[in-house]
């Protein structure tokens, strides 16, 4: 990726970002909205666009987007309207989209983000909601293109920021805030890769100081957060060398070029659709009352934020220990119900943040996803906290436990791992190692005090590791000092 | 068949006077003699007519039988039926079979009407005359000569021509109550929200209503008492209680405020049609009512008005007929032969369109496309919501001082067909009495009162507040029995 060298320019963006919402059932139909099913199986008449049927707006949707409304710290409006979006597409069929354009329910949001050390506010200007439409798929048939319109009607919220964002890295960071909110407050899965998250990108440059807009161009299909940040970076590259060469930057809309690395022209300006926005008249003004408002601010979860904070003070955590942690809702979850069942902060601590975040990324797998349950795990915490397993052991066990089934007290015994603290035994023992080392036992008594790693060292090799060695450690003392 | 009631069948089935098959023959033959004049009917109901009147007889003996017992209506091709065609009068829907009920359907079925026909009109009901029709020119019962008035022209003929005992039309700028006074029926609009929508192929969804066109008033207030109420599956249909029309019907209030707005009485009314309103409401007076002048000053907006909103609604709704999922598509031959640089895709949209809508369905798709282009919005959308605001002030301010308004529901009785086809903004003025009804989303009736000299049906209007259609009922009443 190229570095920004033009020191004279600045990039202003903004980002319009597309988040499918986790409802049952399709915006405006009682049509499930399950998705990885075969084509044209989620459908009704309504889908259809059939003469004569209505829509009929799904309560979960004005729910979720004023979750998110007040999640980004937006102003709901009381009452706002459904607005008719026209254009015509094979998948589209009604020949409109229902959106919503002059009155939308949240305006005036913003969130925080985090970059490279230093964090910034970022306004949003609105959300809104929308329907999507359905598929077409132009490759699996040689002669025609065939219409899915299984995902027609499913539900979507709209996230317009403000053009506060100047670097593709800040960019990166808002998306990635973005996401971590609409998984916290579980109104959409956040899968930019599966296109439950999707983002186009509005891009200009000017001279570092100025205060007027450069001409932007939209940038679209950008299906993964690099890319977002890949193809905002070519972008801003692109138009800096036009107009340091003398061009003029075009007001287009451009689409990212995965294999190529490099944006190209979809349409300009001239081309652009004019969708004849009017208010839907099929469907009534969205009312929403105080008393609903309260109701779901109740519902709202705990946010990243604000959980952070409390990590921070509840569990002695550091910043970056807690914004880790609490980077993803149910990391977090894992993590507070393991300290409450293990009552050892500093280790769960430790083992969510090593363990359990290498075999999440080795497996590529997400937290709910893995394999071993909270009880299994505060056991062994507990079987190491008792002092039975030494850290090593540890170790092993938590690696032997994604193997098999085994609790980690079975696992501790049959891989012969338990510690032993028989005083009889490590007595013994300890003499013994002694005994054998006549010249270290000398010298440590003349004060090379040192000389007590080795003598654990030798009790354990003795013991094959199953010595305890904080006891080891206490016999050798008890003899010598 | 004279004119009898819906209650007066129910009743001669009961006491086995009557048998309903009979009837229904009656009607079927009354159609095959006369449909080929008069084009009203577009589908009947051949296979299950004779073992439903048998089915709704029994519940009749039985004396379990719904409101509607007794009733062979028809309906208008823009509302669905489950497995009949829909074809809106127009080719791009030339095929098309509903795979549902309308909400009114379901209502009536269930409280047991018989389906018999469906019925023509103008092509997506765009029209005052139903000439528009992919099914062909509907002409008037009274005089073959003459238009029937649109769009719900075969609604109107076909219960004037007594193929069915009542049926269902759509009005959204007039579409029931004008062919209902070129006819001579009865024909009701309700308040917008009052009947649901939900199976109603939509022209201009923030105008359009379903309602009944009948014989007499008794017949709509027995329909419309079986079709309104809140649906789940139109969320414009309101929630507010339906009256007990039937009671309006039997004790119409005589001592109501009658508004005689001056708008309505001017230049452009026929000299008779004028007179004879204006004699039966001296009548009323006489009888009981107090007749006040009222004021609507923002009527001469209503028809430039209407056909802005209407036709960007329609421009919207009409956009679903791509070709791509059903109804008319053009062969892949001539999309392959058309000379042009757009994509294939394009110039199937283009074609499929251009031949399934008639001119005067483009027409309206082109004017409501412009009003909501970027640019062009707020001069003609935005301003025409505004102006649409102030003519429903206008009503809500005189119901304030009167009951019920009344006017002519046309200008003129019907006209010679084939006359004003090459001006359409002398077509539209046809609906100048009754656009303003749907705008500011009230009720209106129309009410036959006897025949001009030309030997044409003339009609009345009434308007009432919104959702107080018991008042039209009652006072449409009123005049039906001042003329028999």
């Amino acid at each position: 990726m190229n570095t920004i060298d033009h020191e004279d320019f600045e990039a202003v963006i903004g980002l319009e970002v597309h988040a499918q919402l986790l409802t049952q059932s399709k915006a405006f139909a009682p049509v499930a909205a399950q998705y990885g099913q075969a084509p044209n199986t989620q459908i009704s008449p309504l889908c259809l666009g059939y003469p004569g049927t209505l829509p009929l707006v799904n309560e979960n949707l004005i729910r979720y987007i004023i979750k998110m409304g007040l999640a980004t710290n937006c102003s709901i409006a009381p009452k706002s309207i459904f607005a008719r979006k026209n254009y015509f597409y094979p998948d589209l069929p009604k020949g409109y989209q229902i959106s919503q354009f002059e009155t939308p329910i949240c305006e005036g949001g913003h969130i925080d983000i985090e970059v490279e050390g230093y964090s910034k506010c970022i306004g949003i200007t609105r959300i809104h909601m929308e329907e999507d439409a359905g598929k077409s798929i132009h490759d699996q048939d040689p002669y025609n293109t065939l219409v899915d319109l299984n995902r027609a009607g499913t539900p979507l919220i709209e996230i317009v920021s403000e053009p506060d964002l100047r670097t593709p890295q800040e960019a990166y960071a808002y998306l990635s805030k973005i996401k971590q909110i609409v998984q916290y407050l579980e109104v959409c899965d956040g899968n930019m890769e599966e296109g439950s998250l999707r983002c186009d990108a509005n891009v200009s440059v000017r001279l570092r100081g100025s205060e007027k807009f450069g001409t932007r161009t939209e940038l679209k299909n950008m299906n993964s957060f690099r890319n977002v940040e890949k193809a905002i970076d070519f972008e801003i590259y692109r138009q800096i060398e036009l107009i340091e060469a003398g061009g003029e930057v075009v007001q287009q809309t451009r689409l990212w070029d995965t294999s190529k690395m490099e944006t190209r022209i979809m349409r300009s300006k001239e081309e652009a659709h004019d969708y004849r926005y009017f208010p839907e008249p099929d469907l009534p003004p969205i009312i929403v009352t105080n008393d609903l408002l309260d109701e779901i601010k109740e519902e709202l979860p705990e946010l990243a934020h604000i959980r952070q904070q409390r990590f921070i003070e509840q569990y002695q955590l550091s910043l970056v220990d807690a914004i880790t942690l609490t980077e993803n809702r149910y990391l977090a979850d894992f993590f507070e119900e393991l300290v409450l069942k293990s009552d050892q902060v500093k280790a769960s601590v430790n083992l969510v943040l090593s363990d359990v975040l290498r075999v999440l990324n080795e497996q590529s797998i997400a937290i709910h996803n893995f394999p071993l349950s909270v009880t299994r795990l505060a056991e062994l915490l507990n079987l190491r906290a008792s002092d039975k397993v030494s850290s090593t052991a540890q170790q092993t066990i938590f690696n032997a436990m994604l193997e098999q089934d085994s609790s980690a007290q079975e696992l501790a015994e049959t891989l012969n791992l338990l510690q032993v603290s028989d005083s009889n035994y490590m007595d013994g023992l300890v003499k013994q190692v002694i005994d054998a080392n006549p010249d270290e036992a000398a010298r440590y008594k003349e004060g090379k005090k040192q000389l007590m790693g080795f003598f654990v060292g030798q009790v354990m090799k003795a013991s094959k590791g199953k010595a305890n060695p904080k006891m080891a450690n206490e016999l050798v003392r008890k003899y010598l000092d | 068949m004279s004119k009898q009631t819906i209650r007066s069948v129910q009743k001669r089935i009961a006491s086995g006077k009557l048998r309903l098959r009979n009837l229904v023959a009656e009607h079927l033959s009354t159609i095959e003699k006369r449909n080929s004049d008069i084009n009203a009917v577009t589908h009947i109901d051949y296979e299950s007519a004779y073992e439903r009147a048998d089915n709704i007889e029994a519940k009749i003996k039985e004396g379990k039988a719904g409101p509607l017992a007794g009733a062979i209506i028809g309906i208008k091709e823009a509302i669905c039926e489950a497995g009949k065609p829909a074809t809106c009068a127009s080719n791009i829907l030339r095929n098309f079979k509903s795979v549902y009920n309308a909400t009114v359907i379901d209502r009536m079925h269930n409280d047991d009407a018989l389906f018999l026909a469906r019925h023509n009109m103008d092509e997506f009901a765009m029209g005052s005359t139903n000439e528009y029709s992919v099914h062909g020119t509907v002409r008037n019962p009274h005089n073959i000569g003459y238009v029937t008035g649109g769009s719900s022209g075969g609604s109107a003929a076909a219960v004037a021509a007594q193929f069915v005992q009542a049926s269902l039309g759509s009005d959204t700028g007039g579409s029931i109550r004008q062919p209902a006074a070129y006819c001579g029926v009865v024909g009701l609009k309700p308040s917008y929200g009052r009947v649901s929508r939900y199976g109603l192929i939509a022209y201009a969804s923030s105008f359009d209503t379903i309602g009944p066109l009948t014989n007499t008033v008794e017949d709509a207030a027995l329909i419309l008492g079986s079709i309104a109420g809140h649906d789940k599956n139109d969320m414009t249909s309101v929630t507010n209680p339906v009256a007990d029309y039937m009671y309006a019907v039997d004790n119409p209030n005589k001592n109501i405020r009658i508004g005689i707005p001056e708008e309505y009485f001017g230049e452009g009314l026929d000299a008779e049609i004028h007179q004879k309103i204006m004699s039966l409401i001296y009548q009323l007076e006489v009888d009981g009512a107090t007749l006040v002048p009222i004021k609507l000053p923002h009527s001469e907006y209503a028809i430039s008005t209407y056909y802005i909103l209407a036709t960007a609604e329609a421009s919207s709704n009409l956009a679903r007929y791509d070709g791509v999922r059903y109804g008319h598509r053009a062969s892949i031959d001539q999309i392959k032969e058309l000379e042009s640089e757009d994509t294939a895709l394009n110039k199937m949209y283009k074609l499929s369109r251009t031949q399934g809508f008639g001119m005067e369905v483009k027409r309206r798709i082109m004017l409501g496309t412009y009003v909501l282009s970027s640019g062009y919005y707020n001069a003609y959308y935005a301003k025409a919501q505004k102006v649409r605001r102030l003519i429903q002030q206008d009503f809500l301010q005189a119901f304030e001082q009167v009951d019920i308004i009344v006017s002519p529901t046309a200008p003129t009785t019907a006209f010679p067909i084939g006359s004003k086809l090459d001006e359409p903004v002398q077509m539209y003025l046809n609906d100048i009495y009754t656009i303003s009804a749907n705008l500011a989303g009230i009720g209106g009736i129309n009410v036959p009162i006897g025949f001009h000299s030309n030997g044409l049906p003339m009609g009345l209007q009434f308007m009432a507040s919104v959702f107080e259609e018991e008042r039209l009922i009652a006072s449409a009443r009123l005049i039906e029995r001042l003329q028999t």
